[in-house]
């Protein structure tokens, strides 16, 4: 019950991108069309899978016994920048297909601030292993949701017309409130 | 100075678009996180520039990061004694400076190939230009959504919808002012 509750609201309830307002770069960057989205939530979800569990071992073993968890920032920046990179290079091997089409926003996962915002909320949280791993991969699912949603709605947008001031960005940002509003008819779930 | 029109990070290049929306629930808000944004801009910039030559070439955005890092450490540190309610109203989003594009963007563009005083200055201009989108669109949301304005109640705090300060007001405003920028103010 404890774990469905974190699922369904790190979902749902507190979705990373439409309601804490994190990883909005790529939200806007990459979700022009639903695959690349796609593409993009399952590199994400990996990565975020991944650091969690790699950031939580650093944190309860090194950081908390030395008393520096001051250095908190600065070692899950380097860890994340680190893996990022290891998947890469495992993704341009294994698949490179994706990893044409991730193209540059690959690298940019480093600076994707919902890896190392959950990361942080989850020390801050201070949920044991198990459940800092539930909550990292339903926190990446529900980006993946709100990225998918909002590529569908945007190649839609494409063949609309829009008043020229409004192109671009700026009616994405529209777009994306609306699908917010909708997104707050889950508050009060958990 | 280009940084606060024509190179505004948030209304042109649309940079750092999660403390943006993320932080501007009101206009005080707003500013502090333009400000703390704006301190690290400066600072990393003119270290980096300082070290430029240091740094091998392929390890470059690593060590940025490090730089960076640091510098949003001693920020953390220093708000949470001093404005330890700001600290709280922004949360993980003061940590979060370090991913910010913005500041590893303007490494890798101007402080990486330009002299100390003019990173530092560069840091200057578009820390001001953030700051102040930053605090319009605080400013826009805390009237919007919560009647008051840098805190002071302008006593029609009931007739306004709480939406703006939520989330959606969030995208919502970004997006109005964005098209207000585009048609009076982009050349």
């Amino acid at each position: 019950m404890e774990y469905f509750a974190i699922i369904i609201g790190a979902i749902f309830v507190n979705n990373v991108v439409l309601a804490q307002f994190l990883g909005i770069c790529p939200f806007l960057g990459v979700s022009s069309k639903v695959e690349t989205s796609m593409g993009m939530g399952a590199a994400v979800t990996f990565v975020m899978a991944l650091s969690s569990v790699v950031v939580w071992l650093i944190q309860e073993y090194i950081l908390i016994p030395l008393g520096i968890e001051f250095m908190q920032t600065i070692v899950f920046i380097l860890v994340i920048a680190a893996l990022v990179q290891m998947v890469e290079i495992v993704l341009k091997k294994v698949s490179p297909a994706l990893y044409q089409a991730l193209g540059i926003f690959l690298p940019l996962i480093t600076t994707n601030c919902a890896v190392l915002g959950v990361a942080l909320l989850m020390v801050q949280k201070e949920y044991g292993l198990i459940e800092g791993l539930v909550y990292s991969v339903s926190t990446a699912v529900g980006f993946a949701v709100a990225l998918v949603l909002f590529a569908g709605m945007r190649e839609r947008l494409e063949f609309e017309e829009v008043p020229k001031a409004f192109e671009g960005v700026p009616i994405a940002l529209i777009t994306a409130a609306l699908l917010a509003m909708a997104f707050m008819g889950f508050s009060g779930l958990v | 100075m280009k940084g606060i029109i024509k190179e505004n990070p948030t209304f042109v290049l649309v940079l750092g678009m999660c403390p943006t929306l993320g932080t501007t629930t009101s206009a005080i808000n707003g500013l502090g996180m333009g400000v703390a944004t704006m301190a690290v801009l400066i600072m990393s910039n003119a270290v980096i520039a300082m070290i430029k030559n240091l740094i091998p070439d392929k390890v470059r955005i690593p060590a940025f990061i490090v730089v960076i890092a640091s510098f949003v450490t001693v920020i953390d540190m220093l708000m949470q004694a001093f404005v330890p309610s700001l600290y709280a109203a922004l949360g993980v989003f003061i940590p979060l400076i370090v991913v910010n594009c913005i500041i590893l963007g303007r490494a890798e563009a101007f402080a990486s190939k330009n002299g100390i005083l003019d990173s530092a200055l560069d840091g200057v201009g578009i820390g001001l230009g953030f700051t102040l989108s930053l605090t319009t669109i605080g400013a826009v949301r805390e009237i919007l959504g919560s009647g008051s304005i840098f805190g002071i109640s302008l006593g029609i705090a009931d007739y306004m919808p709480l939406v703006f300060v939520l989330a959606p007001g969030a995208f919502l405003v970004l997006g109005f002012l964005m098209v207000l920028f585009n048609k009076y103010l982009k050349k």
